[in-house]
C-alpha cells in the first residue's frame, strides 16, 4: 500500500473513533456540557489535559526548533512544562474546590465583581482565538501535505469533526475524544523516535540514546567544524536574562491558560485535580524530553546524509527529493562545485531545511515503513483538532456561561443554556475555520501575546485569589488592566512599531514576566490602601483553603442543587 | 458536622469552633510551606541549574552530554513530575492529619 491509501485509511479510523466516542458521551445538562459532570478519573483527566496542552506546533514544530536552537530551545521544553508545577501546587486543587464552571466565574465571584468578570471573559476569548486559528490551519496543512487535499477542505473537514463531538457532548464528549487522541499522538510521536535512536545509536530508547551515546558529542564537534557554534552551547542567540525571563513567561503562561485551568474543573475532588496535573505532566513529558533527542538525531542524521556530499548522491536519496519537492528541504549547488554544503551564512549554504522537516521526515530518514509515515499524519491531526476542542469550549463557556447566564439572564433554564452553549461552540468554530482557511499575517507574532496575557492577567489574579484573604476588587482590577497594559503595549511596540526592546533588551515573549510582577505588586498596594473584601468573600476563601472535601459550603450548593 | 456537636453547651460549642479554627489555620500552614519548599526546588533545577549556573554545570558530564544541558532538556522536566506527586502524597498525608 502506498503512503497516502495508508494515511486515507489511518485518518479515517482514527475519525471514526473520535465521532463514536462522541456520540457515546453525549450530554443533556449545562454540569455535564460544562464540566462532563466532573465524574473524570484522575489519570483519564490527565491523558486528556496532555492532548489539550499539546497542541499541533507542540507535535511538530517543536523538535525542529530545538533542533536549530540547540541549548536555546530547552527554554520552550522547561517552559510548557514548568508551568503544570505551578498549576499543581497553586491554582488547580483550588479552583477545582471552588467548583464553578469556568476562570471568569472565580475571578467574577472571588472579586465581587461584573467588570472583572468581564475583563476575565475578554482576556479568556481573546487567548483561545489566537491559539486556536493557529489549530485549524494546522489541520488543514496535515491534510495538505499527506492527503494532496485543499488546506480549505481539510480545515472543513477537521471543522465537521470537531463540530459533532463538540457540539453534542460539551466538555464530556471532548474530554473522552481527548483521551484517544492523546493515546494516538503519543504512539505516532514515539514510534519513528524509537524507529531513528536505534538506527543512529542501537539504543531504542530515545531518553537514554540522547543521554549516554556520543552523537551529541559528534553533533557538536560537526557544528564547529561548519563554523556553527557548539549544539550544546548555552545563549547563543539569547541572552542568559533573556531565556531566564522568556522561561519564567511561558511557565506562568501556561499556569494561566483558561483551556488548561478548566480541565481541572471535570474531576471529582481537589484531591484528584493534584493527581491529575502530575499525569498530565507525565503524560507531557513522554513527549517532551522525546523531542530533543529526535531534535539532535535528526539534525545529525540531516548534516551527515547531505552535507558534502556530491550533486549525485543527494539526487539517490528518495526522501531528500521527495521533501525537495515540498519546498520543505531547499538543495542547491550555489557555486557549482559539485558538492552540497551546509554554511551559518544564510545566503551562500546550499541547504536550507525547514524546521517541520525535522519530525515529518523522521520516519522516512529512519527507512520506517509507510504505515509509519501515515500515523505520523494522524498523530498531527489528533494533537491539532484536540487542542482546538478544548480551545473552543472556553470560548464557548466565556459566552454562555459567562456573559448569557451570569450577566444577561441569570433566570435561564438548564436547556436554555445547554443550547446557548452548543449555539457558540458552532459559532466559534465557524470563527476558528475562517481563520484556519484565511489566516491573518499576524497569528505567528500574536502566539506571544496569549502566553504573555494569561501570564500578566490570569495568574497573578487568581493566585493572590487564594494565598492573600487582603486582595479586592480595587486591586484585582487595577492589577489586571495594568500588567495587561504593560504588557499588550511592549509587545505591540517591539512586534509592530519597530519599538526597541528597551526593557534590559528583553524580547516580546519574555516581557509577560514583568507584567506578571507589576500586576502582583499593584494589586497587592492597591488592595492594602482600599477596604478589605466583604465578609462572605472571606468565608469563601476560608473554605478553599480547609481540608475539608465538597459540601460543606453552602454557597456552593446554591447553584448546582437548584439547577 | 451539626450532629457531633448536639448535647454541648454555648460555650462549649464556641471553644470547639475556636479550636477548628486553630486546625485550619494549621493545616493551611503547613500546605504553605510544603508548596514553598517544593517550588524553592522547582525554580533551583529549571532557573538554576539550567539557566543561571549553567556554565559552571556545563563542565561536568552525565553520561555523554554536560550537565547543565542535560538538566535543561531532560532533568528538570522528570524533576517536575516529581514535584507534583510528592505534593499530591504529601496532601494525602495533611488532608488525613486535619480532616475532622
Amino acid at each position: 500500500m502506498s503512503v497516502e491509501a495508508w494515511t486515507t485509511t489511518f485518518v479515517i479510523i482514527s475519525f471514526i473513533l473520535y465521532l463514536y466516542i462522541g456520540w457515546r458521551s453525549r450530554v443533556k445538562d449545562s454540569k455535564g456540557f460544562f464540566v462532563a459532570d466532573r465524574g473524570v478519573p484522575a489519570i483519564a483527566n490527565g491523558a486528556a489535559t496532555a492532548a489539550d496542552w499539546m497542541s499541533a506546533a507542540s507535535f511538530i514544530s517543536m523538535a525542529g526548533l530545538i533542533s536549530f536552537m540547540g541549548y536555546d530551545g530547552s527554554m520552550y521544553l522547561m517552559g510548557w512544562t514548568g508551568g503544570f508545577v505551578l498549576l499543581a501546587l497553586l491554582l488547580a486543587p483550588y479552583l477545582r474546590k471552588f467548583g464553578k464552571y469556568t476562570v471568569p466565574d472565580f475571578v467574577g465571584d472571588r472579586y465581587y465583581s461584573v467588570w472583572a468578570r468581564l475583563v476575565a471573559v475578554v482576556a479568556a476569548i481573546f487567548v483561545s482565538l489566537t491559539y486556536v486559528a493557529g489549530q485549524m490551519r494546522g489541520v488543514g496543512i496535515v491534510f495538505s501535505r499527506f492527503l494532496q487535499v485543499d488546506i480549505s477542505t481539510g480545515v472543513i473537514i477537521g471543522m465537521i469533526i470537531v463540530a459533532f463531538f463538540a457540539v453534542l457532548g460539551g466538555m464530556k464528549g471532548i474530554t473522552w475524544t481527548q483521551v484517544a487522541q492523546y493515546t494516538v499522538l503519543i504512539i505516532a510521536y514515539l514510534i519513528p523516535a524509537i524507529a531513528i535512536a536505534l538506527v543512529l545509536t542501537g539504543n531504542p530508547i530515545p531518553q537514554l540514546a540522547f543521554s549516554f551515546s556520543d552523537i551529541v558529542e559528534k553533533l557538536n564537534g560537526v557544528q564547529v567544524d561548519l563554523g556553527f557554534a557548539e549544539y550544546t552551547q548555552p545563549f547563543v542567540n539569547k541572552s542568559m536574562l533573556d531565556v531566564l525571563f522568556i522561561t519564567i513567561a511561558l511557565m506562568v503562561g501556561t499556569a494561566g491558560l483558561p483551556h488548561v485551568i478548566v480541565r481541572f474543573y471535570t474531576v471529582p475532588s481537589s484531591r484528584a485535580a493534584r493527581y491529575s496535573a502530575g499525569w498530565a505532566l507525565l503524560f507531557i513529558a513522554i513527549l517532551y524530553t522525546t523531542a530533543p533527542a529526535i531534535a539532535s538525531f535528526a539534525r545529525y542524521n540531516l548534516i551527515d546524509s547531505l552535507h558534502n556530499k556530491s550533486v549525485a548522491e543527494v539526487q539517490q536519496l528518495d526522501w531528500a527529493n521527495k521533501w525537495s519537492n515540498t519546498g520543505l528541504l531547499g538543495i542547491e549547488d550555489k557555486n557549482n562545485n559539485g558538492r552540497i554544503e551546509l554554511t551559518p551564512d544564510k545566503e551562500n549554504s546550499e541547504i536550507t531545511i525547514d524546521r517541520d522537516i525535522i519530525v515529518l521526515s523522521t520516519p522516512e530518514v529512519a527507512k520506517l515503513a509507510p504505515w509509519v509515515v501515515a500515523l505520523v499524519a494522524a498523530g498531527g491531526l489528533a494533537a491539532a483538532l484536540s487542542t482546538a476542542s478544548g480551545l473552543l469550549l472556553v470560548i464557548s463557556s466565556s459566552i454562555a456561561h459567562d456573559v448569557y447566564y451570569r450577566i444577561i439572564n441569570p433566570e435561564a433554564s438548564e436547556s436554555q443554556r445547554v443550547m446557548v452553549g452548543r449555539v457558540m461552540v458552532g459559532f466559534a468554530i465557524a470563527i476558528a475555520g475562517y481563520f484556519g482557511v484565511n489566516p491573518p499575517g499576524f497569528v505567528a507574532q500574536v502566539v506571544a501575546f496569549a502566553f504573555g496575557l494569561a501570564a500578566a492577567s490570569f495568574f497573578p489574579v487568581i493566585l493572590l485569589g487564594i494565598f492573600d484573604k487582603r486582595t479586592n476588587r480595587e486591586g484585582a482590577i487595577a492589577g489586571m488592566v495594568t500588567g495587561l497594559a504593560f504588557t499588550a503595549f511592549y509587545i505591540i511596540g517591539v512586534k509592530f512599531y519597530g519599538m526597541q526592546p528597551w526593557f534590559f533588551n528583553i524580547s516580546p515573549e519574555g516581557i509577560g514576566t514583568v507584567g506578571m510582577m507589576i500586576n502582583l505588586i499593584i494589586t497587592f498596594v492597591v488592595s492594602r490602601l482600599t477596604p478589605p473584601p466583604p465578609l462572605e468573600v472571606q468565608e469563601m476563601i476560608a473554605h478553599l483553603r480547609s481540608p475539608e472535601e465538597d459540601g460543606a459550603f453552602l454557597r456552593d450548593l446554591g447553584e448546582e442543587e437548584l439547577d | 458536622m451539626t450532629n457531633q456537636r448536639q448535647g454541648y453547651t454555648t460555650q462549649e460549642r464556641a471553644e470547639l469552633d475556636a479550636i477548628q479554627q486553630d486546625r485550619m489555620r494549621a493545616y493551611w500552614r503547613a500546605n504553605v510551606r510544603l508548596i514553598r519548599n517544593l517550588l524553592i526546588i522547582w525554580g533551583f533545577v529549571s532557573l538554576g541549574c539550567s539557566i543561571l549556573f549553567i556554565p559552571l554545570l556545563n563542565q561536568i558530564k552525565l553520561g555523554n552530554l554536560p550537565l547543565g544541558f542535560w538538566m535543561a532538556q531532560q532533568g528538570s522536566i522528570f524533576t517536575f513530575v516529581i514535584l507534583i506527586f510528592v505534593y499530591a502524597i504529601q496532601m494525602d498525608k495533611l488532608d488525613r492529619k486535619y480532616r475532622r
